[in-house]
């Protein structure tokens, strides 16, 4: 570059400055903490433990012992925090997590699906404060919300609405009473109870989450959506969605996530498995705004979610979307097995570190089928002393043939006190597949900054758009109603006082 | 922790068998040295597949089991190393059967003004100080097991050292030839060359036989003064069976250019950990590499650059053309460290799979704690263009000769990269070669 270095413009130099102390002050805009009495399990993981969790949600006793080997697999799995040095591959550093002070089981005590009236106006409150009017939403929005508060489904609407054309979607425990035969069949056959720590953590212990089914040739007459937040201290959340779209139908579901602030690490070990028959197309979209931490990095929750869609039948298409700008610790990898021939499988991301928090997020891209695409577009954004790693695998199988992988990662940094980093692993087993892989490392340009200055633009103004611009690519894949809410969240995490 | 106690054990048994052979010697500063690696060996063992460093290459042939160390040197024909001498260079050569100088097939004598070449098992002068202040002086953590192999049983080894503003024109060239016992050898290179200072090293590892039983773990070290321009090239022609666990690894000084090439060309599982640390600034470093694997070849490039210091730049460029059942990986890091700003890095890691059997593994990662750096990886693998291949049929030009024509292009790059003409000529050759038995083989018929 061929700007004046040695005689930086003053102003411009301050302002970065400035922005810079302002990400420092930031504080959570979504922290604050509803009081409501919780049902709780004590504290502790034990069989007794599950039992517990399972008699309280009624399951039928399949399902115990599912949750059951889950746990005895768990027990025999290693906590991957806990290898030697050599054989760690993930970027993230956290302490030893104790699973016997967690409480595996917490649900608000007034629980009513009849009608919004018995909802417990705390938790109305607490979605207003969020800007999640659920009576406003069913008549203005178009979006059928089930609301998850702490583990249990306390509302769920546009439910007939979805009836008539023969859609399911409600909370799991619902599922599991009414739709065992769905459940059953589909349940861990993406993400196996084994799978990894995590998840075979979630599948002994899981509360509740969401189930969608869309049947054959259904397209869904409106964008289904949930909106996840944590609550009461010490209770990790261990969600388990299930969406499973049938032959030659369409959905799109959107996940947000915000959650109160709290000085305690708060695990969230979610697991999200979506089945793509035939023709089928399934679009998630995530934004996730969880609390981060305060600036010495202490409390945030750690973030350790497992995702995988399987694109089961010929032409079907999975399309993850997410947007992560919150919790300490990010941990994740939103994958599609691409087993139908000509299955598509796309992924865009933007995760933004700031502060303390650490992000090892990317996807994988496991090639089995036929002439089966996929894209894979991350943005990465590292400000303070955060630390942002793309990690993601493309693998191209035997049998993949004429298949084709794109992939572009690109970071951007922001001070010069955080990371970014980038690591692929490509395999590839058959000689007529195209693996593509571009990343590039940028920060934002003292030039750039001048050049908006210029034209009169605040600093903030200039990041904030750049920012935006960077991560154009991805934010253009969000639904309408998310697009909004995520510009809006880069804003709060990048301009500081700003928006 | 190693998975492998009975291996170790075996390692530390052979050691004393090693230690009392040695009379006098084992009070030597050297001798030092190698007790430092094998109690390092013994707390953090040998790499398991548990190693996210060996992720892709199961370093089990290489690392369970004891390969007894080869004590005494086969016999060496100039005839049997004919073909591993880049005839045209009439320069500085050093001959090393199964580890040990070979001072009859050398040429030590005459040496052009400002370079120095000694055995390690019998130093010059003034040598002494270069060994006990350069040789395993990095720190090597517990991923590089073989490293520590290596220096535990080093018994000879090359050091070439260039005087402060001296250029030698003729490379320099260092054969390490297995005369297939089977084995531990453990090959070991030095070269310091001082400020101001140019040079050019070839390593040729080569094997007179099919090399079964034969596991080479070598270690170069390269240390590369202020304004030093250094080229080397390393040359792999084991035999098809041998088993091979390098090192190099180079430190550089400010304004210092280095340039290697590794050509892996023959061995049965070929693992070479580069790891180049540019200290001063205004450094440019490049890391050039071909692997030509076939069969059940099996060829791992594990490289790190890792940019210490400010206003650097490093290029990478690693390719593969993959026949048969073989395997080729590449892991390439660009560290820039936070002190390295407008660090300016470019990796690159292509491949071409040539048969339905091959397969292959790229790891292009970039770990960056500096703001204002340009770095960029780029990672591409696939088949031969379909339009070129028909615009070279479309002209008369059967499909073996046209897929011969644009590989040769393809790998064709990397040679061209090699400064000495008589040693491009002498690689060029090689690489055809084998290209043409890559092609060949298309693995399993189906």
């Amino acid at each position: 570059m061929t700007e004046p270095a040695a005689t930086p413009a003053p102003e411009a130099a301050l302002s970065d400055t400035e922005v810079l102390e302002q990400f420092a002050q930031r504080d959570y805009k979504e922290g604050f903490y509803t009081d409501v009495e919780s049902d709780s399990a004590p504290p502790g993981l034990s069989e007794e433990t599950i039992a517990f969790i399972s008699k309280k949600k009624q399951e039928p006793a399949w399902l115990l012992e599912w949750r059951l080997k889950a746990y005895h697999t768990w027990l025999k799995m290693e906590d991957p925090t806990q290898r030697p040095a050599p054989e760690q591959w993930a970027m993230v550093h956290y302490p030893k997590i104790d699973y016997q002070a967690i409480s595996y089981f917490s649900a608000p005590k007034k629980v009513s699906l009849d009608s919004l009236d018995q909802v417990d106006p705390e938790i109305l409150a607490t979605y207003n404060k969020l800007g999640i009017p659920l009576e406003e939403q069913k008549m203005l929005s178009g979006v059928a919300v089930d609301a998850v508060f702490d583990s249990v489904s306390v509302a769920t609407t546009f439910k007939d609405k979805l009836a008539e054309v023969g859609i399911i979607f409600g909370s799991f425990s619902d599922a599991v009473k009414q739709h065992p035969e769905l459940v059953r069949k589909y349940l861990g056959s993406v993400v196996p109870t084994g799978d990894n720590y995590y998840a075979a953590l979630n599948s002994a212990v899981f509360t509740d989450g969401s189930f969608v089914y869309i049947p054959e040739g259904v397209r869904c007459p409106m964008e289904l959506s949930t909106y996840f937040r944590i609550n009461a201290a010490n209770t990790g959340q261990f969600e388990r969605t299930l969406i499973v779209a049938d032959k030659g139908s369409y959905v799109s579901y959107l996940e947000g996530c915000t959650a109160p602030m709290r000085d305690e690490n708060q695990l969230h070990a979610a697991v999200v498995e979506l089945v793509a028959l035939e023709d089928a197309k399934i679009k998630y979209s995530t934004i996730q705004n969880w609390y981060p931490g305060n600036k010495e990095g202490v409390g945030g929750i750690y973030n350790f979610v497992t995702k995988r869609g399987a694109c089961r039948g010929d032409r079907s298409k999975i399309s993850w979307t997410q947007v992560e700008t919150g919790s300490a610790i990010t941990w994740k990898y939103p994958s599609c097995i691409l087993q139908g021939d000509d299955s598509v499988g796309e992924f865009y991301s933007v995760a933004v570190t700031s502060g303390r928090q650490q992000a090892d997020t990317g996807t994988k891209m496991i090639h089995l089928g036929r002439n089966t695409k996929s894209t894979v577009i991350s943005k990465g954004i590292s400000a303070m002393n955060g630390q942002n790693v793309y990690r993601g695998a493309v693998q191209m199988q035997k049998r993949a043939t004429g298949s084709r992988n794109f992939t572009q990662c690109d970071s951007m940094l922001i001070g010069d006190q955080c990371g970014a980093h980038t690591f692929p692993y490509i395999t590839v087993r058959n000689p007529s597949s195209t693996v593509e892989h571009e990343a590039s490392t940028s920060k934002i340009g003292e030039d750039q900054i001048f050049y908006c200055n210029q034209r009169g633009l605040s600093t903030e103004d200039a990041v904030s758009m750049i920012v935006n611009g960077f991560c154009k690519e991805v934010l253009k894949e969000l639904p309408m109603e998310f697009a909004v809410e995520a510009t809006k969240l880069l804003g709060i995490s990048l301009e500081g006082s700003v928006g | 922790m190693a998975a492998d106690n009975d291996t170790i054990s075996g390692y530390a048994a052979a050691f004393e068998g090693f230690e009392a052979a040695l009379n006098g010697g084992a009070r030597s500063p050297l001798h030092a040295r190698r007790r430092e690696a094998i109690a390092r060996l013994q707390e953090h063992g040998l790499p398991t597949a548990r190693f996210e460093a060996w992720r892709h290459t199961n370093p089990a042939p290489l690392a369970s089991g004891c390969f007894a160390p080869v004590m005494t040197a086969g016999k060496l024909s100039a005839e049997a190393i004919r073909p591993f001498v880049v005839s045209a260079i009439d320069g500085p050569l050093l001959v090393f059967a199964d580890g040990q100088f070979v001072p009859g097939l050398s040429r030590v004598s005459d040496l052009p003004d400002g370079v120095q070449v000694h055995s390690l098992s019998a130093p010059g002068s003034g040598t002494a100080a270069i060994i006990s202040g350069n040789l395993a002086a990095l720190t090597l953590g517990a991923e590089h097991g073989f490293a520590a192999l290596n220096t535990a049983f080093v018994r000879d080894g090359a050091i070439v050292t260039i005087n402060a503003g001296c250029t030698v024109d003729l490379p320099v060239q260092i054969l390490h030839v297995s005369t297939g016992q089977a084995g531990l050898t453990t090959p070991r290179t030095l070269v310091v060359a001082a400020a101001g200072s140019r040079a050019s090293v070839v390593e040729t590892f080569a094997s007179t036989t099919s090399g079964a039983g034969v596991l080479t773990s070598s270690v170069a070290e390269i240390v590369v003064g202020a304004g030093a321009v250094v080229e080397h090239t390393r040359i792999h022609l084991h035999g098809a069976e041998s088993l091979h666990a390098g090192t190099l690894h180079v430190t550089e000084a400010q304004d210092a250019r280095f340039t290697a090439h590794t050509f892996c060309l023959a061995g049965r599982i070929l693992r070479e950990d580069v790891h180049t640390v540019l200290r001063g600034e205004h450094i440019e470093s490049t890391l050039n590499g071909l692997s030509l694997p076939l069969g059940d070849d099996h060829v791992d490039n594990y490289t790190t650059i890792e940019h210490v210091a400010p206003d650097c730049s490093s290029h990478e460029l690693y390719k593969g053309v993959v026949g048969g059942r073989a395997h080729n990986v590449f892991r390439g890091k660009i560290h820039v460290h936070q002190a390295a700003q407008r660090t300016d890095a470019y990796q690159s890691n292509q491949n071409l799979l040539m048969s339905d059997d091959a397969e292959i593994n790229s790891k292009p990662q970039l770990e960056i704690y500096a703001d204002d750096v340009k770095c960029s990886h780029g990672s591409t693998t696939g088949q031969l263009d379909p339009d070129a291949l028909f615009y070279l049929r479309a002209r008369g030009v059967g499909l073996q000769q046209a897929r011969g024509v644009l590989t040769r292009a393809f790998a064709g790059e990397l040679v061209d990269r090699l400064q000495h003409e008589g040693l491009r000529n002498h690689v060029e050759r090689l690489v055809s070669t084998r290209l043409d038995a890559v092609l060949a083989d298309q693995g399993e018929a189906r």
